[in-house]
């Protein structure tokens, strides 16, 4: 196949690419006791997707992408305890403005600097939302937070389960597909390619007359606005928020989970983060007092001998096999 | 076509760009040569707005450009190849002159349509690839490709831009002496009213391309004229050109 038309026929849908979206409703009748854990896997898969269109694709290395999913959380979780905004659809909505504008305003700041200085403004902004929620107590609850949530059916139809998460599991599925979908024409798009530029680089990038923050800005606004969903996804789900949405050790977590799925490979987030909670899952049940210590010599194995995560060492094993078959 | 007039740059108290007046016509086939550190690649980040200058003004078509962002000067129509290539090193041959031309063509900000279906963008790239010899190479990614063949994905890229003014820093660095031509032929298929401003030490490259020289020593135009004149030019021969002219 020629160069020029394997590139005009990248966009289009493969039929593995249904896979995980079949694995995803076997899972619901599979392992109907795990509907809350496969719903937090969900969750976090749409959260990586979210960091994976900035620091996989626009190349922007952030640390505080918690804060836009804390932004989305507490807008659905203070709609709900304060004003009685409590239909699911359109709290998502608003949650998605709310962390948008937020991605907007700090990323047309922040995205003046980069590297470590760009890395540590990220992480002080996140700190100062976590702040902010700690010490408005009257609108967020404070330490502790906004516990005893609930929301209207979705659709009308279908109400939340706070036993089995059936309808939150398929709701949150539902969600992250139309996310997919929406990330997933982006990266595939002449914007999306050019985000691809500058991550690439930078310098050819301003050579070729791109507006590059303009382009860095917009990736970041709609990244947001999708950790945004998110977040506010875990606050119907869950049925409360607490600072734990907007803490480091979310916005690590994250980005450990694209890691060692793959960034910048757009199935690297569901990988990422099915690896990542399962092997937290598994370990933390056989080893309750030691979990930790199996993750953290899986993560070390990931960083040494897989660099660009479990997707990159697939790509490397499939490329030796066909240079040895040659 | 472009100009500089009075053009200087400082680096605290050193002078890298001393009062440069400079003039590229419509269709000038120039080259700027000099020793190592006289300015040269600095020129051109003034001429690209790399760098603003400490004084001076870089006119184009008459319209002072000083202050303009690079990439609006690229959308005017100046384009460059870098001296060290820079590249969008894990992307195919093809996409890397493709992001060029699509941002040329100002669909790179569509976030709806793909990028495949931009035919034309495809297509102008590829033609660009063939013409630089490099349709054997399209599909590969350029850390495959050896540095000459990414010598001629540069220019490709560059003139992907559809640039008025082509400025090659150092073009034939590392390309096979063999191939040094595809860069020439490449260069003689441009429409004429392009002007293109050379940097080059390969002198035989210089001599063949240009039909004027600029050389610049210790950031100033010492000596201009035609390729017979500079190399007729004893200070210059004594300067730089040594016993190769």
């Amino acid at each position: 196949m020629t160069a020029a038309r394997q590139l005009a026929e990248r966009h289009r849908f493969r039929w593995w690419e249904l896979l995980p979206w079949i694995a995803g409703v076997a899972v619901f009748f599979a392992f109907p006791t795990y509907l809350s854990f496969g719903t937090q896997v969900l969750i976090t898969i749409l959260f990586a997707l979210s960091l994976d269109l900035v620091l996989g694709y626009a190349g922007i290395v952030t640390l505080g992408h918690a804060a836009f999913f804390g932004a989305g959380a507490y807008t659905v979780g203070m709609l709900a305890q304060h004003l009685g905004w409590n239909e699911p659809l359109s709290g998502l909505l608003v949650a998605a403005l709310v962390a948008g504008a937020i991605g907007l305003a700090s990323g047309l700041v922040l995205l003046r600097t980069h590297g470590l200085t760009l890395l540590m403004l990220t992480l002080c902004t996140m700190t100062l939302l976590e702040q902010a929620a700690n010490m408005g107590a009257a609108w967020t609850g404070g330490f502790d937070g906004m516990p005893g949530l609930s929301f209207t059916k979705i659709l009308g139809l279908f109400s939340f389960d706070a036993l089995y998460f059936r309808s939150q599991y398929l709701y949150v599925l539902a969600v992250l597909f139309i996310c997919f979908v929406i990330v997933r024409m982006l990266i595939y798009s002449s914007f999306g390619q050019s985000l691809t530029g500058i991550r690439e680089n930078l310098l050819r990038m301003h050579a070729v007359g791109a507006p590059v923050r303009a382009r860095q800005v917009l990736a970041y606004t709609v990244s947001a606005a999708l950790a945004g969903v998110a977040g506010a996804l875990f606050t119907q789900a869950n049925g409360y928020a607490n600072l734990a949405v907007l803490g480091l050790e979310r916005a690590a977590g994250v980005l450990i989970v694209l890691i060692l799925g793959g960034y910048g490979r757009l199935y690297g987030a569901f990988v990422g983060a099915i690896a990542y909670m399962v092997l937290e899952h598994v370990l933390a049940k056989a080893y309750p007092t030691a979990w930790q210590l199996g993750l953290g010599l899986t993560l070390i194995a990931v960083a040494l001998f897989a660099r660009n995560g479990i997707l990159g060492l697939g790509d490397a094993l499939r490329r030796r096999f066909a240079e040895s078959a040659r | 076509m472009l100009e500089t007039k009075g053009l200087c740059r400082s680096f605290g108290a050193l002078e890298v760009a001393r009062d440069i007046d400079f003039r590229l016509e419509r269709g000038a086939r120039h080259a700027l040569i000099g020793p190592n550190g006289a300015g040269k690649t600095t020129f051109v980040n003034l001429l690209t707005g790399v760098l603003p200058p400490s004084r001076g003004k870089v006119l184009l078509e008459g319209e002072d450009v000083t202050t303009l962002a690079q990439a609006k000067r690229v959308k005017r129509g100046i384009a460059r190849t870098f001296q060290i290539n820079q590249l969008f090193r894990g992307l195919s041959v093809l996409e890397n002159v493709c992001i060029a031309v699509s941002e040329r063509l100002g669909v790179s900000g569509s976030m709806l349509r793909p990028a495949g279906k931009r035919a034309d963008a495809i297509e102008e790239a590829s033609r660009l690839i063939g013409m630089l010899r490099l349709h054997t190479d399209a599909g590969r990614r350029i850390v495959e490709l050896p540095y000459g063949r990414q010598r001629l994905v540069e220019i490709a890229i560059a003139l992907g831009l559809n640039p008025r003014v082509l400025l090659l820093d150092e073009p034939a660095a590392g390309i096979p002496s063999a191939e040094s031509h595809i860069l020439l032929d490449a260069i003689a298929t441009l429409p004429k009213d392009i002007a293109v401003l050379i940097i080059e030490h390969d002198m035989d490259l210089v001599f063949r391309f240009a039909e004027r020289i600029t050389v610049l020593v210790s950031g100033a135009i010492f000596a201009q004229g035609t390729p017979a004149e500079i190399a007729a030019n004893a200070e210059v021969r004594a300067v730089y050109l040594g016993n190769a002219a």
